[in-house]
Order: structure tokens, then C-alpha cells, then sequence
């Protein structure tokens, strides 16, 4: 917090706007507000041979969700409680993405408390919230920026008005630091005005945020508000709240193929009966088995002697989903006539989604009503869907939004809540579910495989076209997002397309002037278990891009970072590319084996350039870990980031290392192998996400101060520049164009685990492997 | 049903579980310590680990009944002092540096990071890249740059 006290702000010439927002009637003081619209304009255009801006330039992903909120963000409070702290309960999930410390920092901000005295939690589902309760598209901080500060801003007059009221003395003779009015000869703080300040009956009221100049919280660097509880094992996942005494351990057991159902179960009553088995039932999943121990449910679903029927997927392998995405490709339009081109096609494999926190939920399933707690992105559609499940209506079902043990995706969809939704009911008993690590491969959401086929051609130093055709395994989008979007659907830029394609046509964007310029997405609909994954098409449509851009530079016989400048359509964009050419020392000069790579990505109205340095010797890729892969080092990576307007920049800095690891997994080593309907991996030595040995030892990340002055999206916005940058670096590095993502996927690096029974038992021999 | 009887955190505690039960589930479901999440159950995600006698270990693959009497169990939450409850230097190195993200695997991280420490001195040696790059457990939000800077930040702490 600021050390000098604030001077009470007035409303007259300060050239700010004016957002308008509510008292609530409540015993202390409840604030809340609605939210203005910003229209994005496109850019002039400059240089090159212009592209009209794409629908993303104009409006993006997070610009329709903002705009689905619109209605009911007045529904967002704060509230100011009598011992001086303030809270808010979030509508969105905290997953690890640092929202709950960059929402408490915009209220502390703006009420001018200390960041320890707001207490940001997690709402539960609140259907009334209609659209406005989904955490996805890198939109939370776009979405709830004005809200909240209005909201906070229109607290801080409040309790100001009370003082001056109580004291009669003009507003103006009044500071506020830390909480605490003053005025000559005496003070009050914050909680012993709450009441006073409280409303008995609901009022609009309106109030100016701080401009940016004064800012003393936002924009700083903090640390994130639950780090001491996460680094004392205080943090409570869901699996970990003792919220229903009576909730016991349950696991199922699975299908040997994706989506397959139980044909009998020839052994329910010697299962039952096992030591410390309460409950065996089918489900529409498979077996259900509870337990006093997860361990005890572990031997029994193991037990279980089960035959299944067909899932949905059992003739698909990798080979034939590639066939039948090649064939979907949309055809190219621009002949080759008069120029020359360049063409290439990527293929990209499945890749798991799945957090370090399997996917789990409790569960509390009684005649008329029912309880569910679960870490869920999309809980009001949870709610729905559950209720419906049951045969309940949608108040009777409790949705309480547990802290999230990652996601990546995976949490936008709530499948444990809605299955031990149905495993409590049909027990008759809670639940605890928790899947096991293999299940959670095998079953849970993949970012689906995806086919890129591009064309460009040039001619007189210019690239007249650059047309991408992108086929992907159909992504499911049932989780709230589809209705946020159908909402709004008349006030999109891309009217007439379908769901999946107005998502491609809100998030990509070439942001070079390459002429003609035309991305174009089909879809095939195979019933795997799909979802986003850090990014819904991004990082694939990326790093496809920037490797066939490499190629233009080279064939033009340009440098690819003086070649990128000259195509890039800001000047924003400009800025990130040299900074990162600058402090990467772009073109130094390095062993042979080893090379430096770079990419652009802009998205979710920010941009990044990225700079990979990649080892790729033998006496490298030779490196021998026991169960992992080694394989290329990427050495160093420089990143810049321009979000518009960094709230937290060291947890941004954190997102983006996270994005960097990401980025390197995708490009090298992180795949599903579908075999038979199943994909083979089954734990995170077969599964393989960046690891220690995969970790550059050299990692910078450079967050700009502000450009736009308007938060852009963070969380998923340096994957894609990440992927791209490793895969120049390989790309140059050896030689060769990587066509095939991950880099090793040709290679099955682990035997797989059996099928059946689905999952594995414990290995007894840790102690042998202590150190 | 068996009794075990082990120490956890200082205190000599005695369950009654069946011998096969491994200790992640005699902790968790149990004794009702969290602290040691589930990550695989198979001793690779590392999410689990703990210390038997000031050794880094993962109960999720250690049978309940292959624990001594005389054994001293340290989770997450017995890390700090008992008597001030000042943070372990790995703790503070961890706040310094903000590591954690989505935090499910960083009680695993911490414990697991201070037998690397511990193991590099006893050799007579600095934390150095090569030992890190040893280290197997996973972080999905890929906090591994932050994990590595405050380890090496705490080895000169410890």
C-alpha cells in the first residue's frame, strides 16, 4: 500500500468515467456494480501489403464473453465487514492462475486497505449469474476489471460520506490510508464504519476508479495471497475438506475403451464384501466402489471381474483420426500461378489435459436435494446438468467451487461432480470421488489431434497470400461456453458460422500483413473425451504459422527476425519482437547442434515474442533418466509479454513460466498414443510433461509497463508463442522442419499399462527408492 | 485388524489398518493429515512425498505395515519448528520466490527438495543443476524455473 495517505478524490475534471453501480441493502455496507463496454477498434494498417483485419482484431473470444456478462455483472458485490476487512466472493475458479490475489489487489486498491484485509473467496454456483460464472479464454481479469473497481470505489464514498456525516465535516477535509479515515484531531477505521455506511434499502450510486496515475497496489509486484498456506499444506483441496462427515472414499472402476459400458459384473457380492467396502454399484461409467480408504477402493475396483460393451472410439488409432482429418482439410483457394510459395502440413497429436489434482468431487445426494463440492470452471452448467441427472430441480442442487489443483481446461468441465453425483444417489450414501492417475489419462478430456495444411505465396519481396487450413478432432464446448456465446451471438463479427468455428474465427489472428490471408477451421466428430487445453487452437495453429513463416524468410532470403519486422501489423507487435531480438542476443553466433528459434503470438488483445535456445547434440539427446525422455535441451528462453496492463506482474511472470513449460512439452515430448479406442498413457512417466531434466536452466521473462491500459488475458497467452519458438529453434537447430508434434510422438518411449483391470495397483517398495 | 504404531510429526501415533494399506491412505483418510496429496499412487508424480527419518519418501507405495515402531514420519505440516513454528528455510525460500501456482504439488516439492539439499551436502558438495535436473516430481503449472531458484536459494539457508 501506498505510504501517503490519499487525498479524497473528487469527481469533477478528472476527464475519468464515471461507472455507475449500487448500494445493496444489507446490516453493513454491500456494493456492487455493472460494467461499460469498450469497443476494439482495428488498427490503422501500415506497410506491406495490407490484410483487412480479422474478425479476432476486432472483437475476440474474451470481448464476447465480456460482452455475454454484461447483464448481470451488477450482480458482483463486496462486502465491508465490521472488522475492517473486505471480501468478495469470486464467480470464477481459482485453479492457480493468482485471480484471487489480482482481484484482492484491484479491491485493495481502490478501497485503500491493505492487501491481507481483503479476503477474496470462491461463490458458489449462482445460477442468476447466467453467463457470467465461467473461468475460461483468459477472461477473468478482462471481464471483472471494471466491475470490481467500480464496485470497490463506490465503497470507499461510502464509508467517506459516513465519516463526514458522523464528524460533520465536508468530504474533502477527510484522508484515507490503510483503512482508516482521518480527519484534523481524529480517525475511524473502515470496520467501525460499515454499518454506518450500510443502506436499508438497495439505491444505484455511481463512482470514478482511480486513474492509472494513481495506482500504488496495481501494477506491482505481489506474491500470491494463499502462498503461505500452500507451502504449509494448509491449502484445502477438494479431496481434503472435512465438509461431509459422512462422505467416504469411492473409485471406478473403467471400460478398456474410451466411453465403453458395463455389459455384467459377475462378482458384486464377493466385492461388497471385501475388508473396508461399503457400496458396489454400476454406473453409467463403469463400476462404482466405496470405501473406508481410497487404498481399499483401489484392491476392490481392481477386484471387480467386469465385461463391457462398445464405447464410441474402439476402431480409432492415431493413424486413422490423421486419415480422417486430412481428408476434412478445407482446400486452398490461391492458385500458384504468377508466384512462388511455400507449403507445408503439421500434424499434432492428442495431449492429456489433466492436472497434477485428478479429477474428484464430493457428493451428498439426499431425497429431495443434493450437495456437490468440486474445483469446477463452469459451476452453474454443473448444476444444471446435475440436477438433471438426478431429477431435481436446479435449486435443490448445491454447487460449492473448491480450490483447484490445476486445469488447463480439464476444470471446464465438471465430470467427477456429475458422476459421484450418481454414485451417491444410487448409494443412498456421500461420496468422495477421486479418479485414479491412470483414469484420468485414459478417461479424462485431451486436447484433440489436430491437422494444419498452409500455403503461402510471394512475389517482389512481398507475401501476396497465407492461407491455413486447419482440421481438429471436434473439441467439446458443452460446458457453459456455447450458451455464453449463443447469447451474444448477434453481436458477433463472424455471424453464420457454427460454435466451433466462431471460436477459431474469435481467437486466431495472423498478425502480419501477408496479403490475402484466410484461416479456416473444419471439424471431425469423433466421440473421444475432448476439451481446450491452455488455449483452445492457438498453440498448434501458432507454431505452425511461425515455422512456415521461418521458411518465407528464408526463401526471401531474409533474416526471420528482420523478416517478421517488416510484415508485423503493430507497432505493439514490433516492440515485442525487438526487445526479445535485443535481450536474447538474436544471431549470436552458436555450436553447431544448437540454434536459436523465435516466434510472435497475439492474443486475447496482448502479445508475446518468445526466444528458444535448443541443444540438440547427441551427448544431449543421448542423456539417459530412468523412465523419461530426454531427447533435445531447450537451454534458454527469453520471453516478452505486453498484457495491456499487468495487474500482478510477478504472477503474470509466473503464468508465463508456466506457459514456457507447457510449450516445451507440446513441442518435444507431451502426447496421447491412441491405440484401439484408448490412448496408451497411464501415468506421468508414460505422459510426459515437462520435467526437471526438460527445464531450461536460463529462463527470463520480461513483463512490459503498461500500453493499452486495459488488462488483456493472461493465463493461456504464452503457450503458443513458447511451442512456436522451441520448434523454430529445433527447426534450425537441425536442419530439418519438424512436421510431427510432439518431436518424439513416432517413438513409444514406455510400456504401456494393461487395459484391464484399468487401473494399476501401488507399488510397495518406496522405501527402497528413499533418499 | 492390526494396530501401528509409528511417530508423525513428533507425536507417537498408533492406527489400526490393514497391513497392505499404504501409509499415503493411513495419513490421509486415517489420521486426517492432507498435507501429502495424490498425485499417481505409483511413486512417480512424487506428489506425496514425506520423510522417514529425514529421508524423502513417497507413501503412496510403502505398505503401513512395513513402517517401525521407532520410524519418524515428517509431512508437510510437521516442517516447520514445533516449538516457534518459524517456516523451514525451504518454506521461506519457497515465499520468497513465489513458487507455488495452483500449489498441489508443492508440499511435495518443498519435502522432496530438502533431501536433495541434505543428500548434495552429505557428499560434500553445492546444489547444482545436475542434482536438480534430478529431481522427478511434477508440476503441471510448470513452476519448475521458480522451484529451482528457490532451492538453490535455501541450500545456502539449511
Amino acid at each position: 500500500m501506498a505510504d501517503d495517505p490519499s487525498p479524497v478524490r473528487g469527481d469533477e475534471g478528472t476527464g475519468r468515467r464515471r461507472f455507475l453501480g449500487y448500494v445493496l441493502a444489507a446490516p453493513t455496507l454491500v456494493v456492487a456494480a455493472r460494467l461499460g463496454v469498450e469497443a476494439a477498434g482495428p488498427d490503422v494498417a501500415e506497410a506491406a501489403i495490407p490484410s483487412p483485419p480479422a474478425p479476432a482484431e476486432l472483437m475476440d473470444l474474451g470481448d464476447a464473453l465480456t460482452l455475454a456478462a454484461l447483464p448481470t455483472a451488477n450482480l458482483i458485490s463486496i462486502r465491508l465487514n465490521t472488522d475492517g476487512t473486505a471480501s468478495f466472493a469470486l464467480p470464477r475458479a481459482e485453479v492457480g492462475q493468482g485471480i484471487t490475489t489480482a482481484v484482492a489487489m484491484l479491491i485493495a486498491e481502490e478501497l485503500d486497505l491493505p492487501l491481507d484485509r481483503v479476503e477474496v473467496t470462491l461463490a458458489d454456483a449462482r445460477p442468476e449469474l447466467l453467463f457470467n460464472q465461467l473461468t475460461g479464454g483468459s477472461n477473468t481479469i478482462r471481464s471483472l476489471y471494471h466491475p470490481v473497481r467500480t464496485a470497490a470505489a463506490i465503497a470507499r464514498a461510502r464509508l467517506l460520506t459516513a465519516a463526514a456525516e458522523r464528524w460533520e465535516v465536508p468530504v474533502s477535509a477527510l484522508t484515507v490510508r490503510a483503512g482508516v479515515i482521518s480527519a484534523p484531531g481524529r480517525s475511524a477505521t473502515y470496520g467501525s464504519l460499515a454499518e454506518a455506511a450500510a443502506s436499508t434499502r438497495t439505491t444505484t450510486a455511481s463512482a470514478r476508479p482511480k486513474a492509472r496515475s494513481e495506482f500504488s497496489v496495481v501494477g506491482t509486484p505481489r506474491n500470491r495471497v494463499d502462498a503461505y498456506d500452500a507451502v504449509t499444506g494448509r491449502k484445502k483441496f477438494a479431496m481434503d475438506l472435512d465438509v461431509c462427515p459422512d462422505a467416504r472414499p469411492a473409485m471406478v472402476r473403467r471400460p478398456p475403451t474410451i466411453n465403453g459400458t458395463v455389459k455384467a459384473v459377475a462378482n458384486l457380492a464377493a466385492v461388497r464384501a471385501m475388508p473396508g467396502i461399503t457400496d458396489v454399484v454400476v454406473v453409467s461409467t463403469g463400476v462404482a466402489v466405496r470405501g473406508e480408504t481410497f487404498g481399499q477402493c483401489v484392491d476392490a475396483v481392481r477386484a471387480l471381474e467386469v465385461t463391457w460393451k462398445a464405447g464410441t472410439v474402439d476402431g480409432e488409432s492415431d493413424a486413422t483420426v490423421l486419415a480422417k482429418l486430412k481428408a476434412a482439410t478445407p482446400p486452398l483457394a490461391v492458385p500458384k500461378l504468377l508466384t512462388k510459395s511455400v507449403e507445408a502440413e503439421f500434424s499434432f497429436a492428442f495431449a492429456s489435459n489433466s492436472a497434477l489434482e485428478t479429477n474428484n468431487a464430493i457428493a451428498d445426494v439426499r431425497s429431495g436435494s443434493a450437495e456437490i463440492w468440486s474445483g469446477l470452471k463452469s459451476p452453474i452448467d454443473a448444476q444444471q446438468m446435475i440436477a438433471k441427472r438426478l431429477g431435481l430441480p436446479q435449486s435443490a442442487v448445491t454447487v460449492h467451487v473448491t480450490q483447484g489443483g490445476g486445469s488447463f481446461g480439464r476444470k471446464l468441465f465438471f465430470d467427477a461432480a456429475l458422476e459421484a453425483a450418481e454414485i451417491s444417489q444410487k448409494m443412498g450414501k456421500p461420496v468422495k470421488l477421486m479418479w485414479h492417475r491412470t483414469d484420468d489419462f485414459r478417461h479424462g478430456r485431451a486436447h484433440p489431434m489436430s491437422f494444419s495444411r498452409i500455403r503461402a505465396t510471394y512475389a517482389l519481396g512481398d507475401v501476396v497470400s497465407f492461407e491455413q487450413r486447419h482440421a481438429s478432432v471436434a473439441t467439446d464446448f458443452t460446458h457453459g461456453l456455447g450458451e455464453a456465446l449463443t447469447a451474444t451471438a448477434a453481436k458477433l463479427p463472424v455471424g453464420g458460422l457454427g460454435f466451433a468455428e466462431t471460436v477459431f474465427e474469435l481467437t486466431q489472428e495472423v498478425p502480419y500483413h501477408f496479403g490475402v490471408t484466410t484461416q479456416l477451421l473444419s471439424e471431425v466428430p469423433l466421440r473421444f473425451h475432448t476439451g481446450s487445453m491452455r488455449d483452445v487452437y492457438s498453440p498448434n495453429v501458432v507454431c505452425a504459422r511461425e515455422l512456415v513463416v521461418d521458411r518465407l524468410a528464408d526463401k526471401m532470403g531474409k533474416d526471420p527476425v528482420a523478416f517478421r519486422r517488416s510484415f508485423l501489423k503493430k507497432d505493439r507487435y514490433r516492440t515485442v519482437l525487438d526487445k526479445v531480438a535485443e535481450l536474447g542476443g538474436w544471431g549470436r553466433s552458436m555450436p553447431k547442434g544448437t540454434a536459436q528459434g523465435l516466434a510472435v503470438h497475439v492474443e486475447f488483445k496482448g502479445c508475446t515474442a518468445v526466444l528458444a535456445e535448443i541443444d540438440c547434440r547427441p551427448e544431449t539427446t543421448g542423456r539417459t533418466i530412468p523412465d523419461a525422455v530426454t531427447g533435445p535441451r531447450v537451454t534458454r528462453v527469453v520471453m516478452v509479454v505486453d498484457v495491456g496492463l499487468p495487474i500482478n506482474p510477478r504472477g503474470l511472470e509466473a503464468q508465463m513460466i508456466g506457459c514456457v513449460s507447457d510449450g516445451i512439452g507440446l513441442a518435444l515430448t507431451e502426447s496421447l498414443h491412441i491405440a484401439d479406442g484408448l490412448p496408451l498413457e497411464g501415468s506421468w512417466d508414460n505422459f510426459f510433461y515437462t520435467r526437471q531434466w526438460n527445464t531450461p536452466p536460463e529462463v527470463t521473462i520480461v513483463v512490459l509497463p503498461p500500453t493499452t491500459g486495459e488488462p488483456g488475458g493472461a493465463g493461456e497467452l504464452g503457450v503458443a508463442g513458447s511451442f512456436a519458438a522451441v520448434a523454430c529453434a529445433y527447426a534450425r537447430a537441425t536442419g530439418t522442419m519438424p512436421s510431427r508434434f510432439p518431436i518424439n510422438h513416432g517413438t513409444l518411449s514406455f510400456d504401456p499399462l494393461p487395459r484391464e483391470p484399468s487401473i494399476p495397483q501401488s507399488p510397495t517398495d518406496g522405501l527402497d527408492h528413499a533418499f | 485388524m492390526p494396530q501401528h504404531t509409528f511417530k508423525l510429526n513428533g507425536e507417537q501415533v498408533t492406527v489400526e489398518a490393514p497391513d497392505d494399506l499404504r501409509l499415503l491412505w493411513v495419513i490421509r483418510d486415517l489420521i486426517g493429515l492432507t498435507g501429502p496429496k495424490y498425485g499417481c499412487g505409483l511413486d512417480v508424480c512424487k506428489a506425496c512425498t514425506c520423510h522417514i527419518n529425514g529421508k524423502a519418501f513417497n507413501p503412496c507405495s510403502v505398505r503401513v505395515a512395513d513402517i517401525e515402531a521407532t520410524d519418524e514420519i515428517t509431512t508437510i505440516e510437521g516442517l516447520a519448528d514445533r516449538r516457534t513454528g518459524a517456516l523451514h528455510p525451504m518454506q521461506q525460500a519457497w515465499l520468497d520466490h513465489d513458487v507455488a501456482q495452483c500449489g498441489y504439488c508443492q508440499p511435495g516439492q518443498i519435502m522432496a527438495a530438502i533431501a536433495k539439499v541434505r543428500q548434495a551436502k552429505a557428499a560434500g558438495r553445492e546444489i547444482g543443476d545436475a542434482d536438480l535436473d534430478e529431481i522427478r516430481n511434477i508440476c503441471r503449472c510448470g513452476t519448475y524455473v521458480r522451484i529451482r531458484a528457490a532451492v538453490k536459494a535455501a541450500a545456502a539457508a539449511m
